[in-house]
């Protein structure tokens, strides 16, 4: 799965548009994610998960500022994401199959707030970056 | 046998209420075959395919749109009974159209980004939750037949 020059333009699109917003859609994507798939909760047995909880606010920050990391350097997201991508290996182990499911909400964020910016095209290439971050952090994993 | 609690039967009969089944039928599908372009395997016989326009614009992608979520609506009618209403589509799915059940699954998720995109703040967590739910099962029930 390759990214396009148009798939790349999309997903640069997308993300200047809720850089705004990021840390608010961060948050919003995971506390979808924890009530939709309560076993990804498995993860974060030290955290509060309540409805506003700040260590969730947090977190969501983390994750879209990574995700903002990668649209910003969409030609080499294995080198932006390296560390990350360690981290994910040799620390954090989350199985693979998580990352669509954080995937999925991210895009019903999308759709709920920015409903006319998810065109059919944009969605399609917002769905391969995910993919693509997946990928790229659980790549070192064996 | 899948538990439906009183709220999740009321958040899945109200959005139901509201939804309008050609326009978001033809949208779900057409978004399947754009997002997951391989799924078009299964619609040789649709005309053009090619872009996303002629995908969004063919008219046989809208009308198996609107019968896919006409049928998707049985199931709103027959929660308890899922396996049941659907056991009849999942042979016709195994035996004659060959679709790997993974489809079912890709088409859910889609189903879902489309609800998010009109239903907007309404669409809550709660409610994205038992509509996952729901199309899951729903994918489960036309898999269950497969041999």
């Amino acid at each position: 799965m390759v990214l396009s020059a148009n798939d790349k333009s999309n997903v640069k699109g997308v993300f200047s548009k809720i850089s705004s917003h990021a840390e608010e859609y961060g948050a919003e994507t995971l506390e979808r994610m924890f009530t939709t798939y309560p076993q990804t909760k498995t993860y974060f047995p030290h955290f509060d998960l309540h409805h506003g909880s700040a260590q969730v606010k947090a977190h969501g920050k983390k994750v879209a500022t990574a995700l903002m990391e990668a649209a910003n350097h969409i030609d080499d997201i294995a080198g932006a994401l390296s560390k990350l991508s360690d981290l994910h290996a040799q620390k954090l182990r989350v199985d693979p199959v998580n990352f669509k499911l954080l995937g999925q909400c991210f895009l019903v964020v999308m759709a709920i707030h920015h409903p006319s910016a998810l065109t059919p095209e944009v969605h399609a290439s917002l769905d391969k970056f995910l993919c693509a971050v997946g990928n790229v952090l659980t790549s070192k994993y064996r | 046998m899948v538990h439906w609690s009183a709220e999740e039967k009321q958040l899945i009969t109200s959005v139901w209420s509201k939804v309008n089944v050609e326009e978001c039928g033809a949208e779900a599908l057409a978004r399947l075959l754009i997002v997951y372009p391989w799924t078009q395997r299964f619609f040789d016989n649709f005309g053009n395919l090619s872009s996303p326009t002629a995908i969004i614009g063919n008219p046989k992608v809208r009308a198996h749109g609107k019968k896919v979520l006409t049928s998707f609506g049985e199931a709103v009618k027959n929660l308890e009974n899922l396996k049941a209403t659907y056991a009849k589509l999942s042979e016709l799915h195994c035996e004659k159209l060959h679709v790997d059940p993974e489809n079912f699954r890709l088409l859910g998720n889609i189903l879902i980004i489309v609800l998010a995109a009109h239903f907007n703040k309404d669409f809550t967590p709660t409610c994205q939750a038992t509509w996952q739910k729901l199309v899951g099962v729903v994918a489960h029930a036309l898999a269950y037949k497969y041999h």
